[in-house]
């Protein structure tokens, strides 16, 4: 695995552990999206898939901040 | 301008965690359960590090009071952009009765000891939904307040602050230096990802007790029991109004 795959592996990893339903879940996923492109040998497509990783990781600090926000919203201000 | 910021942070059990009550109703359970920074406080961060960035604020200091394990709490801060970190360490029972009253003291000698311009708080824990921390602090150290912020804007000075209330919006124009406490819509927080908190690691967090800051922590209150919301009692179908009725009068109601 290069560096900069183990990287991005590391921080989705992380970002797992707030992850709604449960970070063993997301840990297996996240195992099994790597194992199936373990095998890439073209740079081109390595960055795309690196890409991708990036892009889910964009996805998944949006969807924390919203659950957060709506939670937060409806707890403490009246509807 | 060029601000100094402090930012008290406090560790809680995380918003989405399902609380529950200790058996001998002494308390809630924490051991074992996910802790993370209060999301209002996530906003006052926030909030310091956009000024910075903005060039309105030049330094910006953390400040979280609690066991050992603040140290995460105030390592998050610091990855979202905070230049240093201040833990003043308070374990266990004394933790327990910890009180606002105690933190405001904390941050209005840390304000005075650190020359801060601007303090802001998030405007409640969401443990214990006080909302006292801001207006305590700027009490003790007769300091203007803006609290349920959510927006500020910095002119010549002072700061334009939008604040949130019950009739709708209310902007105010506060001298500095000042207390702001965080709402909801101030902003957006960022999250701090892996990288940001490696990188973290570097920045400073300085320990200290609350004697060094002349503060009493013994308790205030005493905790006499810890309850759970009464559980919702199931409800009863009718077929019409007239059911509904006699329901109603048997029970006692009509």
């Amino acid at each position: 695995m290069s560096q900069q795959s183990r990287a991005l592996y590391k921080t989705m990893l992380h970002l797992g552990k707030d992850y709604p339903g449960g970070y063993p879940y997301f840990r297996n996923k996240l195992k099994n999206a790597f194992m199936k492109n373990s095998a890439l040998k073209d740079q081109k497509e390595i960055d795309s898939a690196i890409a991708r990783g990036e892009f889910v990781i964009k996805e998944l600090e949006a969807l924390y901040m919203l659950r957060k926000y709506r939670a937060l919203k409806k707890r403490y201000y009246e509807e | 301008m060029s601000l100094r910021i402090l930012v008290g942070v406090k560790r809680v059990i995380d918003y989405a965690v399902k609380i529950r009550v200790k058996p001998d109703k002494s308390g809630v359970i924490t051991e074992g359960v996910k802790h993370s920074m209060n999301p209002f406080d996530e906003i006052a961060i926030e909030e310091a590090v956009r000024m910075k960035e903005k060039k309105i604020a030049k330094e910006i200091v953390a400040f979280s009071c609690g066991p050992a394990q603040c140290q995460e709490t105030l390592r998050t801060a610091l990855a979202m952009g905070a230049d240093r970190g201040i833990h003043v360490e308070v374990a266990g029972p004394q933790f327990d009765t910890l009180q606002p009253l105690h933190i405001s003291k904390m941050l209005a000698q840390l304000a005075k000891d650190e020359q801060i311009d601007l303090i802001i708080v998030g405007k409640q824990a969401i443990d214990d939904d006080c909302n006292q921390t801001a207006q305590m602090t700027a009490a003790l150290l007769d300091w203007p307040q803006a609290t349920s912020a959510s927006k500020i804007e910095a002119k010549d000075g002072s700061l334009q602050v939008v604040r949130e209330i019950d009739g709708g919006l209310e902007t105010i124009k506060v001298k500095l230096p000042t207390v702001v406490s965080a709402d909801l819509r101030l902003n957006e927080p960022r999250y701090a990802t892996l990288p940001n908190i490696m990188k973290a690691k570097k920045k400073p967090i300085k320990k200290l007790t609350p004697k060094d800051l002349g503060v009493d922590v013994s308790p205030r209150i005493e905790v006499v029991t810890v309850e759970e919301p009464p559980v919702r009692l199931a409800g009863a179908k009718v077929e019409n109004v007239d059911m509904m009725v006699e329901k109603l009068k048997a029970l006692g109601h009509a």
